[in-house]
Formats: structure tokens, C-alpha cells, sequence
């Protein structure tokens, strides 16, 4: 186990395995996407109650899903980075903190354009609603300070204290709709629990979740192996590789 | 593992612990303020101020809204199953607005305990499902007892 | 299909604004974030690339004036 987990720690050893991974998450997220958004837009049936604005959940919920499951990850990696002193860790979090921003705004955004003709309010300052926001000033934070500091290892050390700290807001996303009164309802997608959607509703949304789960591994592998070139420039491999054209 | 890394992973968990205790001691502290909205029971049970302006949620009472023909003046009861508040308001309601719907209103209570809201918001629950489907459900929980099916509500409700 | 015309279906009985906006965001950001992530590799890739040719080219002529030799690598983290 420790020693796949050291080779998990080669940049190499990673630039070769994402490479190969790479058309297989692009082409797979696409189509996978593409078939939820096309299904949930055109064919799922209208919901009872909010008619067609429901629609908005098939972009809605992946998104949110994104948005914490980034930050989680990002906070695994920041342990790593602590306590294992992992670069690859490092280029991890570095790489993927912007896609996690651009995920929980398209959260807040698709959700305040949902509740207007739902709730009635774009916003309301609810626990559920107040916590995503400051998920997206963590995810900012984490940038600015990565940016911030110029010394690679200290900027390392540095966000990953921060992700880690911001940790802790993760649960109270989560659990903001049982924990305390919200306007938000709870959560319709959940993984342990018996969808409370039908089938023609619920298969969409899986489909969406998982595309953009695989099309996020694709920016994940992408985004790393340019932060591995800048890193690693000087290196003999990055120099074989980039002669023989990045292949 | 290497002592230095378990050090270092000591120190790491003993942050995250120190720190999730902090937080969740400051938010059940907080609790009341982080609440949106205060009960129906709450509200029976004077919690709440009168002539403040604060947020009042439940489900709209079945057969309690009035609404005036001359104006946009609405009036309606919001219940939680186990005390209900009168409420009253002028303006438009959201589509979803209805009976045996959650809602969630800004206002005041005045002295006479009835809610006057100045903006009234809907809340609907997690469940989707299409309008066959609903009215299939509909029909098939006319049939059985009212009881049952008060229950029933109170138990899915999410106002 | 859910709705009857094409018609209907961009209208969506009046939630179509609220919808398609939604809709059109996510695509944009999402199509948007991939191609600036495949064009920054790309950069990446062909500064390196640059200076690694240079490099090569310099190394044989160790007296190379300084000014001349300057070659900018640091990519810019945008």
C-alpha cells in the first residue's frame, strides 16, 4: 500500500497515467452530460408543484456536488500536503481550487435564478444559502493566498492550513437543512437513501452527476500536468517529454 | 509510519478537532439566529416579540385563506400541526403559494397575535414528481382517513 | 418529449427565461474552463518547449553576450 502510495507521489509516474486517462474522462463526461441535460431538459416529465422551472435541478445539484466533494477532496490533499509533505498534493489542490470556485458560483447562480420564481426571492440568508457563499470566498481565499505568497513551499504549507480550516464548513452545508429552520428544502439527491424522485426524473440527474464527475477528472489531469511543467521544467523527463512533443 | 509524520498528523487532527468543536459550539450558541424562521409553536408559546420585525414559517392551513375581492389583501392561517398563527398580507404571492404549502413570511406580530407580513416567500420540499403522479396520490389519500393523512402531511411537510 | 412544439419548449409555460439562463451559464463557465485549461497547457508546453531549443542551441557558444540570452519561461499563473 505505501509504496503505491509513494508512486502516487511521482509526478512522473502521474503525467504518464493521466495522459492515458484523459480521452477517456473527456469523451465519457461529455456524453454522459450530454445525455443527462438533453433528457432532463426535453423528455423527464414537469414536477406537480414548480412546473418546468424544476429543470434547473438537473444543473443545480451536480454542480453543488462538485462544488463540496472539490473541497473535500482538496482537504485530503492538504493533510497529505502536511503531513507527507507531497508535491503532487500540492499541484492537486493548486490545480483544482479554480474549478471548485467556478462550481459552487454556478451553484449560487442556478440556484438564486431558481428560487425567484419558486420562493419568490433571488437570495435569502438562510443557513443553507449563507454557508455555500462562503464556501466561494474560501475557494477565493484559497487562490489569493496561493498567489500571495511567492516561496513555493511556505504558499503550500499556507493553503493548505486555510483548506483546512475551511473544512469544517463542509458539514454544515450538508447538514444546514435538518440542523436549522432554512427556506432550502432537504436534499433530493442522496446516495444512501431512496431517490424522493421517480425514475424518469432521478435517472437524468445521475447521469448529469456522474458526466460532470468524469469531466471534472479530465480539468483535474489536465490542470496538474501543467502545473507539473512549470514545476518540474528543469527535469530531464519533462524535457524528453516536451521534445518528443508532449507524448 | 515515520515518527515526525505521525507528529505532524497528531497536530493536523488535533486542528481540525479544536477547530469543529469551536464552530459547533459558536453555531448551536447561535442557533435561534441561524433559525430563518420562527414556528407557529413558537410563536403560540410567546417567544417571539411583538413589533419586531422577524420571519414566521409553516404550512398554510387547508381552507383558511380568505382573500379580499377589493384589494390584493390576503388573509390565512400557518399551522405546524400543533399551533397555528393568523397571518395577513398585501401584494402578490409567489405561483406557488397554496394551500397546504409551506411558506415563510417577513413581518410583525401586532398586539392581537395576528402576523402581518410584509413579504411572504414559499417553501416547497424535496419531493418531485410529475402531475399524474400527484394527482393519483391526491385521489388515493381522499379515500382514507383525515387523521391519518393530517399525519401523514406532517410528516413529509418540509415548510 | 415533455412538451408539445419546439415553441413550448423554449417558453416552457413562462419559465423558459429562468431555465435557458441557467442552461446557457453553466455552459459557457464549464466550456469555458476546459478550453482555458487545454490552452494553458498548451502555453505551458510551448514555452518549454522554447526555451529547451534554445538552450541547446546556446550551449555550444558558452560566450554568449548576457542580454542576449534572456528568455522568458515563467508563465503566468492566469
Amino acid at each position: 500500500m505505501w509504496q503505491w502510495f509513494h508512486k502516487l507521489g511521482s509526478p512522473k509516474w502521474f503525467f504518464g497515467i493521466a495522459t492515458r486517462f484523459m480521452p477517456w474522462l473527456l469523451a465519457g463526461g461529455l456524453l454522459l452530460l450530454a445525455a443527462g441535460l438533453t433528457w432532463g431538459l426535453a423528455f423527464a416529465p414537469e414536477d406537480y408543484l414548480q412546473g418546468n422551472s424544476y429543470r434547473i435541478i438537473f444543473i443545480h445539484v451536480p454542480s453543488a456536488f462538485l462544488a463540496q466533494s472539490i473541497y473535500i477532496s482538496m482537504a485530503v490533499a492538504a493533510v497529505v500536503t502536511l503531513v507527507w509533505r507531497m508535491k503532487l498534493a500540492d499541484v492537486f489542490v493548486k490545480a483544482i481550487a479554480p474549478v471548485g470556485l467556478v462550481f459552487t458560483f454556478l451553484s449560487l447562480f442556478t440556484g438564486a435564478v431558481w428560487g425567484k420564481p419558486t420562493w419568490g426571492t433571488w437570495w435569502v440568508w438562510d443557513a443553507r444559502l449563507t454557508s455555500m457563499l462562503i464556501l466561494l470566498f474560501l475557494y477565493g481565499g484559497v487562490i489569493a493566498l496561493d498567489r500571495a505568497i511567492n516561496d513555493e513551499k511556505s504558499a503550500a504549507r499556507a493553503v493548505a492550513v486555510l483548506v483546512l480550516v475551511g473544512v469544517v464548513n463542509i458539514p454544515i452545508i450538508k447538514y444546514s437543512v435538518d440542523w436549522w429552520n432554512t427556506l432550502h428544502q432537504p436534499a433530493t439527491f442522496k446516495l444512501t437513501e431512496k431517490p424522493t424522485m421517480p425514475m424518469e426524473m432521478w435517472l437524468p440527474l445521475l447521469l448529469s452527476v456522474l458526466g460532470l464527475y468524469l469531466l471534472f477528472g479530465w480539468l483535474t489531469c489536465i490542470r496538474m500536468k501543467t502545473e507539473i511543467l512549470i514545476r518540474e521544467q528543469r527535469t530531464r523527463w519533462v524535457r524528453e517529454l516536451v521534445m518528443a512533443g508532449g507524448k | 509510519m515515520h515518527p515526525i509524520r505521525k507528529k505532524r498528523l497528531t497536530i493536523v487532527l488535533f486542528l481540525v478537532a479544536g477547530l469543529a468543536i469551536a464552530v459547533g459550539l459558536t453555531t448551536y450558541a447561535l442557533r435561534q439566529n441561524i433559525n430563518l424562521f420562527y414556528d407557529p409553536s413558537q410563536i403560540a408559546a410567546g417567544e417571539v416579540p411583538v413589533d419586531v420585525r422577524i420571519r414566521a414559517g409553516g404550512m398554510v392551513e387547508e381552507g383558511s385563506v380568505v382573500r379580499d375581492p377589493d384589494s390584493l389583501k390576503v388573509e390565512f392561517r400557518v399551522t405546524d400541526f400543533s399551533a397555528s398563527v393568523p397571518m395577513e398580507y398585501v401584494g402578490i404571492l409567489p405561483d406557488l403559494f397554496a394551500e397546504g404549502q409551506g411558506v415563510v413570511a417577513m413581518g410583525r406580530m401586532d398586539a392581537n397575535g395576528r402576523f402581518i407580513a410584509d413579504q411572504v416567500l414559499a417553501k416547497h420540499d424535496e419531493q418531485y414528481m410529475p402531475p399524474e403522479v400527484a394527482e393519483a396520490l391526491e385521489r388515493a389519500s381522499k379515500g382514507q382517513h383525515k387523521a391519518a393523512d393530517a399525519e401523514k402531511a406532517a410528516e413529509s411537510a418540509a415548510y | 418529449m415533455a412538451f408539445d412544439s419546439f415553441s413550448a419548449f423554449i417558453i416552457m409555460e413562462g419559465h423558459g427565461p429562468y431555465v435557458w439562463a441557467c442552461y446557457a451559464v453553466f455552459a459557457v463557465l464549464v466550456a469555458g474552463l476546459m478550453i482555458w485549461s487545454v490552452k494553458r497547457h498548451q502555453s505551458v508546453m510551448d514555452a518549454c518547449q522554447r526555451r529547451y531549443v534554445h538552450d541547446a542551441k546556446n550551449s555550444g557558444r558558452p560566450a554568449q553576450k548576457a542580454s542576449a540570452t534572456f528568455t522568458r519561461v515563467e508563465i503566468s499563473q492566469d
